[in-house]
C-alpha cells in the first residue's frame, strides 16, 4: 500500500537530465471532502462510544470464552465517555446528517469527475493486494505495479472504506428508525443485528484509520501534501515521452 | 475554476504555500466551530444547536410517519418478562385497590376519572414486540391491554380538534412524558395491564402503564396517575434532561 508515485520501472533510461513538475493528483472537491470527513467521523465515533457506553455488551470470543471485551473501563474514563448518553445521542443524531451529506457528495463528485476509475478494484485486485501487502511487510522485494494513481491494495481498501461508510449510514438509520424503516432493519437482520453491524463497521473504520496513518507516514511529506495542495511532484524528462503520469491519465479520462 | 493538470515547480511552490495557509485556516475554522457548539447556551441540558438538531429530526421523522407502518411483531414464545429499568415515579407507596387516574382537557379541567375495570371494559389487545431502551438494549416481550385509541374515543366529543400531544404523569408527579398524538392513536399504542398474560408487577408500572413499540422505553410511562390532552408538546422528564422530546422509532 505504498503511496509514492516517484518511480516507474517501465521507463527506459534517458540520457537527458530529468526535470521535476507537479502533477494534479487529488482534485479540489476530493481534498475538501476528504478533510471535512475527518473531523466528522471523529465526532461520530466519539459520540457513538458515549452511546455504546450505556449498553457496553460486545466482546470478541467463541461461545462462553471471552477474549476481549469492548472496552476496558479505563478506556471510558480516559475519553470522558461515562454518563454522557444524552449528549452522545445529541451529537450523533445531528452530525450524522453532515456525515451522510458529505459521503453522498463525495460519491456523486467521484462519479461525475470520473475519479471513480482510479479507485475501483477488479478481479485481480485481491491478488494484487496480497503482493502489495507482502512488499510492504518486506517479505517480498519487488514493488507491485500501480494501475493508474493507486496500487491494487489502495484500490481495494479505499473502495471498501467507502462501502463501509455507507454501511455505517444504513445500519445507523436501521437502528435509529427500526419501525419507520422496518424494511431496512429487516435487510440487516433485525435491530440487534443492525446494531452489531454498526459497531463492527466502526471498529473497521478505526483499523483503517490506523493503517492509513501509518502508510501516509511511510509514503512521506510530498505524498501527504498532495492531499492538501492537490499536486504531487514527479520527475519527467524534457522530451515529454513520460507524459502519461497517473493523474494525467485520469484527467484525460475525466475531461476528455 | 478547473485546476491545471500540471504545474511548474515555481507555481507549485506558490500553490503549496497558499494551500497550507488555506488548510490551516480551515482547520482553525473547524476548531472554532467545535468550540462554538460546546459553548452554546444550554437548551434542556444540551447545546441549543443540538436541540435544534433533535427538532430537525423530529420534523423529518414525524413528517415521514405513516400510521400503517407497524413495529415488527414476534411469536409469543420469543417473549420474556421485561427487564426492570428506571424507578422514577414509582418510589412512593401505592394502594392498588384504591388506585384511579384522572383525565384532563387542554385547559386543565378534569374530564373524568377511571379505575382499572374501566380499561378492562375496552377491547382486549395483545401483542409481542421488541421493546427498545434508549440505552441500547432491546428485549422481546408481550403486552396485553386496551388500545389507547379506543380509550380516547370516550373523550372525543369533549376534546377540540387540534389535540397534538398527550401528557401522562405518575400519581406522585415525579415522572412525566409528552407523546405526539399520531403515536398515541397508533394501532400498537396501548394502556397496558398485562405482561405475558399476567398482571404487570409494581416495578413494571402496575396497575396500568403506557406501552408502544414506536417509542423508546423512556416514553412508556409506568403507573399512570394522570392523562392530559394537549394542543402542544408538554413537559417530558428525560427531554428536560438532555434527551430528544420525540424519541420515536
Amino acid at each position: 500500500m505504498s503511496l509514492d508515485t516517484n518511480s516507474d520501472p517501465q521507463s527506459p533510461p534517458q540520457p537527458i537530465e530529468p526535470t521535476k513538475i507537479a502533477v494534479l493528483k487529488h482534485r479540489r472537491g476530493s481534498r475538501w471532502m476528504h478533510w471535512i470527513n475527518f473531523p466528522l467521523i471523529v465526532i461520530m465515533i466519539w459520540s457513538g462510544l458515549r452511546i455504546y457506553w450505556a449498553n457496553r455488551v460486545y466482546a470478541f470470543g467463541i461461545l462462553s470464552w471471552e477474549w476481549f471485551m469492548f472496552f476496558p473501563e479505563s478506556f471510558y474514563t480516559a475519553l470522558d465517555l461515562n454518563q454522557r448518553l444524552a449528549r452522545g445521542i445529541a451529537f450523533h443524531f445531528t452530525f450524522a446528517w453532515l456525515f451522510t451529506l458529505n459521503g453522498i457528495a463525495f460519491v456523486i463528485y467521484t462519479w461525475r469527475t470520473g475519479e471513480w476509475r482510479e479507485m475501483v478494484p477488479n478481479r485481480k485486485s485481491l491478488r494484487g493486494s496480497l503482493d502489495v501487502l507482502l512488499h510492504d511487510l518486506r517479505i517480498r522485494k519487488t514493488e507491485p505495479p500501480k494501475r493508474g494513481r493507486y496500487n491494487e491494495a489502495q484500490r481495494l481498501t479505499y473502495s471498501l472504506v467507502i462501502f463501509l461508510g455507507f454501511l455505517a449510514i444504513l445500519s445507523g438509520f436501521a437502528i435509529f428508525k427500526p419501525t419507520q424503516l422496518s424494511i431496512l432493519t429487516w435487510i440487516l437482520g433485525g435491530y440487534t443485528s443492525a446494531r452489531v453491524i454498526h459497531f463492527a463497521v466502526t471498529i473497521a473504520f478505526v483499523l483503517f484509520f490506523l493503517v492509513h496513518i501509518l502508510q501516509v507516514a511511510r509514503a512521506g511529506w510530498r505524498n501527504f501534501t498532495s492531499m492538501v495542495t492537490g499536486y504531487e511532484v514527479t520527475e519527467t524528462d524534457t522530451s515529454g515521452s513520460n507524459r502519461t503520469s497517473p493523474a494525467r491519465q485520469s484527467m484525460e479520462a475525466a475531461d476528455g | 475554476m478547473a485546476e491545471k493538470p500540471e504545474l511548474s515547480m515555481a507555481a507549485y511552490r506558490q500553490r503549496t504555500r497558499r494551500s497550507l495557509l488555506t488548510g490551516g485556516l480551515a482547520a482553525l475554522a473547524g476548531f472554532a466551530g467545535w468550540r462554538w457548539v460546546q459553548d452554546q447556551p444550554q437548551s434542556h441540558n444540551i447545546p441549543t444547536v443540538l436541540r435544534k438538531g433533535h427538532e430537525f429530526n423530529e420534523a423529518v421523522w414525524s413528517g415521514l410517519f405513516r400510521e400503517d407502518h407497524q413495529a415488527r411483531t414476534f411469536s409469543r414464545s420469543a417473549a420474556s418478562i421485561l427487564r426492570v429499568n428506571g424507578r422514577q415515579g414509582l418510589r412512593s407507596e401505592i394502594d392498588l385497590a384504591d388506585w384511579q387516574f384522572t383525565v384532563k382537557g387542554p385547559d386543565g379541567t378534569t374530564l373524568g376519572t377511571h379505575v382499572l375495570n374501566d380499561i378492562k371494559q375496552l377491547d382486549y389487545f395483545e401483542t409481542t414486540i421488541e421493546h427498545k431502551c434508549i440505552e441500547g438494549w432491546a428485549q422481546i416481550t408481550n403486552w396485553g391491554g386496551a388500545r389507547f385509541r379506543d380509550f380516547m374515543r370516550l373523550y372525543e366529543d369533549q376534546l377540540p380538534d387540534n389535540i397534538s400531544h398527550v401528557y401522562l404523569e405518575t400519581p406522585d408527579s415525579q415522572y412525566y412524558v409528552s407523546v405526539d398524538i399520531e403515536t398515541m392513536r397508533h394501532d400498537q399504542t396501548m394502556l397496558t395491564y398485562n405482561n405475558l398474560g399476567v398482571p404487570i408487577d409494581e416495578l413494571h408500572g402496575a396497575p396500568l402503564r403506557l406501552t408502544t413499540p414506536l417509542k423508546y422505553g423512556i416514553k412508556q410511562l409506568k403507573r399512570i396517575g394522570e392523562i392530559q390532552f394537549l394542543t402542544e408538546a408538554g413537559r417530558d422528564y428525560w427531554g428536560e434532561r438532555g434527551y430528544d422530546w420525540y424519541a420515536g422509532l
